[in-house]
């Protein structure tokens, strides 16, 4: 049956909530297509031949083929493409950086907007949560176990994977919850905690075992997981690790938070929630300093604690912030505003240690340094204050020492992250992958699943060879 | 799920727990610390290790009942489950080698010096253990202390029991005595580790002292421990928790460790208010 085409240059808006009552609220930003959005956006698609959105997939999705099927009104079985992909649809659908990945390469993005990739995605994510019946089946198990350390995206990418291949896998998370970045970090109104939640029953379900306050590198090392504990392979996805700090003056006064701290306190820990026994300050005027997705994250979570007055303090300009576009806009629709080309070189405190402001120079633009953005240096003489009573510090993080420091033979560059022998993960011990932030540092959701994804094709061929 | 194989009061406020936590017993050695959450919306709670019995699988705490926290852990009753129970974490203590200690405990902080006391007893160093508590009602761990040090000295702020006074007028006492200690460990208040630091660095005494800073995760993933020490940022919960006392920043440790107390105080009277409810 042939489609009429929908040649609308725009891709279908999302449907969101208002800015000014979201602003006060920890409900969901982005409300989802509905049915006749889904199928109508899903029209939209060409259908191209050569898939140029599949080569900007990491985790490569056949997104032509999930999408036709959207467009012929089958969910599930759009819902099938993409699961055979992705372990954690509805959570990509939500916080990849879908312009520039897929939608980035979508030929429709050439004379107007690109296929909303990503949200339909999340339609067919959710249209299956809803209404499917069916449990997920549990894979005839081969007998063989397989340790995965850290239950975020790329340790449940590999999980799910190698779980479907027959694998018993056990993942070993050092928090009392599975998930990660996806509980901890990232907020509820931009991810719902049962959508995560769900997504992770579908994993047990398949009959992967998830052990909470498991601190691998502390409990027991990766060693004994492949000794007496009988693992044939190990997946270290142990995430980002350290928050990094400015190092300048004050940052250890009342009211400075690294952005993981912050954020664990509003979404792990649950201060957002009425009644919660999670102390957080109760921030008035909030300086966030960061450009990256970490910092709106904290910056709408600030906001929506009750702070008056949100900044972003961002030493580039608005064209270098690493963020996501849409969370962006999103934060300047809810009224965080942005001080980029600013730079904060002390914190100021009053008597008792608690912030009052930060000092804070102009920056402009220079050459283009190593990474290709330019340079910000300081403008001469521009140095100002700004009140503030909590300073959210988003510059990034620095891996963490527990596994590297306990696993003898396990090669780290100078930064400390793991070396890791071309895109299989294979570190320099055999039979211990890894991959995610512990590898590359700081990096995207969707970039961990990949290279979760990538590590248990990996892993299987490793022990089919094996035997 | 951890079950508490033994529930005992060491004085109105503090309460000693065997849990039931075979890996952690496992590996725990003194000066490590465990994270716990009483229920199953709780607090993330550090609190260190104050025994172990390896054979029995079970890891000893000790703590004093001050917040929401600590008080929907003591109503856990013997026999009942903590919901998470997570460690050992933190650096072990670097007790080898010693031959000649001053441990000086401080309150509830003596439930942690005492382990480092007993491991030091048993690597064959000389203990001298000075403890103080404000009153006699508080003390605890005397006879366990007595066990394991050569020589015990006993304050009370009132002088109920003991001497009466701060640890550090002992301790200074026996430092121009002429007591030649390799290293003074002091565990307790912030600003009695503060005053030990300050009196031992007149005679250039090595001081080690345990941090206990506002923690949540416990493996270095947020940053709320930081502390500054020899001028530089470091978290207690990987770097830690045993520091040089000498390069502790205690007064910022100080006003750190203050950050909540508003909110803790509110969340103990509404934690009150609860119990009141349930009990009318």
């Amino acid at each position: 049956m042939a489609l009429q085409r929908n040649m609308d240059p725009h891709k279908c808006p999302m449907p969101s909530q208002d800015p000014a009552v979201r602003a006060h609220n920890f409900d969901e930003v982005a409300l989802g297509y509905t049915y006749e959005m889904a199928v109508n956006e899903a029209r939209r698609c060409l259908g191209c031949k050569n898939k140029p959105c599949v080569t900007g997939c990491p985790v490569q999705i056949d997104i032509p083929a999930f999408i036709e099927r959207v467009a012929n009104e089958d969910m599930e079985g759009a819902y099938r493409v993409l699961s055979a992909s992705s372990a954690l649809p509805a959570v990509c659908g939500r916080v990849c950086p879908q312009e520039n990945q897929c939608e980035g390469k979508c030929v429709r993005g050439i004379k107007g907007e690109s296929v909303g990739i990503g949200r339909l995605e999340r339609f067919v994510a959710d249209w299956h949560r809803e209404h499917s019946t069916e449990a997920p089946e549990k894979p005839a198990s081969n007998g063989r176990k397989v340790a995965i350390i850290g239950a975020g995206p790329s340790g449940l990418t590999a999980a799910g994977d190698l779980a479907r291949l027959g694998y018993q896998v056990t993942v070993f998370e050092a928090l009392h919850l599975a998930g990660g970045v996806l509980v901890y970090g990232i907020p509820e109104f931009r991810l719902p905690k049962a959508i995560v939640q769900q997504e992770i029953d579908g994993l047990k379900a398949m009959g992967v075992d998830i052990q909470t306050n498991m601190v691998i590198g502390k409990v027991l090392t990766v060693d004994e997981l492949m000794g007496e504990f009988g693992f044939e392979a190990v997946y270290i996805g142990t995430g980002a690790g350290l928050p990094r700090f400015m190092g300048i003056p004050g940052e250890s006064l009342k009211g400075v938070y690294s952005a993981n701290e912050y954020l664990t306190r509003v979404n792990l820990m649950k201060a957002y929630q009425p009644g919660s026994h999670t102390p957080l300050l109760h921030s008035r005027k909030v300086a966030v300093v960061g450009g990256g997705n970490v910092a709106m994250d904290a910056a709408r979570c600030a906001l929506r604690m009750g702070a008056e007055t949100v900044y972003i303090v961002y030493r580039r300009s608005m064209n270098e912030l690493p963020a996501r576009a849409e969370e962006v806009e999103h934060a300047q629709e809810e009224g965080i505003i942005f001080k980029t080309l600013t730079n904060p070189v002390e914190v100021l405190g009053d008597e008792q240690g608690a912030v009052r402001g930060m000092r804070c120079v102009e920056m402009e633009l220079g050459e283009p340094d190593a990474s290709g953005r330019r340079r910000p240096v300081v403008k001469e003489g521009s140095e100002f204050e700004l009140e503030v009573d909590t300073m959210i510090m988003a510059i990034g993080t620095s891996p963490n020492p527990l596994i590297r420091s306990t696993t003898p033979g396990l090669e780290t560059n100078r930064h400390g992250c793991i070396v890791t022998d071309g895109d299989d993960g294979l570190t320099s011990r055999t039979g211990v992958y890894a991959g995610g932030d512990a590898v590359t540092g700081a990096a995207t959701v969707i970039l961990a699943m990949g290279a979760g994804k990538q590590a248990a094709r990996a892993i299987d061929e490793y022990l089919r060879g094996k035997n | 799920m951890f079950k508490i194989v033994r529930k005992e009061a060491l004085n109105p406020t503090v309460t000693r727990m065997v849990v039931d936590a075979p890996l952690i017993a496992r590996k725990a050695m003194p000066g490590q610390f465990v994270i716990l959450r009483a229920g199953a919306d709780s607090e993330r709670i550090p609190l260190t290790v104050a025994d172990y019995d390896r054979a029995a699988g079970t890891v000893t705490i000790i703590f004093q009942v001050v917040g929401a926290g600590t008080m929907e852990l003591n109503d856990l009753p013997e026999g009942g489950c903590i919901h998470d129970f997570v460690g050992p974490l933190g650096t072990p203590s670097k007790l080898d080698g010693l031959k000649k200690v001053a441990v000086v405990g401080g309150g509830v902080g003596c439930a942690i010096a005492y382990p480092v006391a007993k491991r030091l007893q048993e690597l064959g160093a000389e203990v001298h253990s000075i403890v103080g508590f404000r009153s006699k009602d508080l003390v605890i761990l005397e006879d366990e202390f007595r066990a394991v040090s050569d020589k015990l000295v006993m304050m009370t702020d009132d002088g109920s029991y003991g001497d009466k006074g701060v640890v550090t007028a002992p301790l200074e006492q026996l430092i121009q005595a002429g007591e030649a200690y390799d290293e003074v460990i002091a565990i307790g208040p912030l600003v009695m580790m503060k005053f030990v630091s300050l009196t031992t660095k007149k005679y250039g005494v090595k001081t080690t002292v345990s941090m206990n800073p506002i923690m949540i995760d416990g493996t270095g993933m947020c940053g709320g421990c930081r502390l500054t020490v020899g001028g530089e940022i470091k978290f207690a919960c990987v770097d830690g928790p045993d520091f040089d006392g000498h390069l502790v920043d205690f007064d910022e440790a100080m006003k750190r460790g203050g950050t909540y107390r508003d909110f803790e105080a509110h969340a103990r009277e509404e934690y009150c208010n609860l119990l009141n409810k349930e009990v009318q």
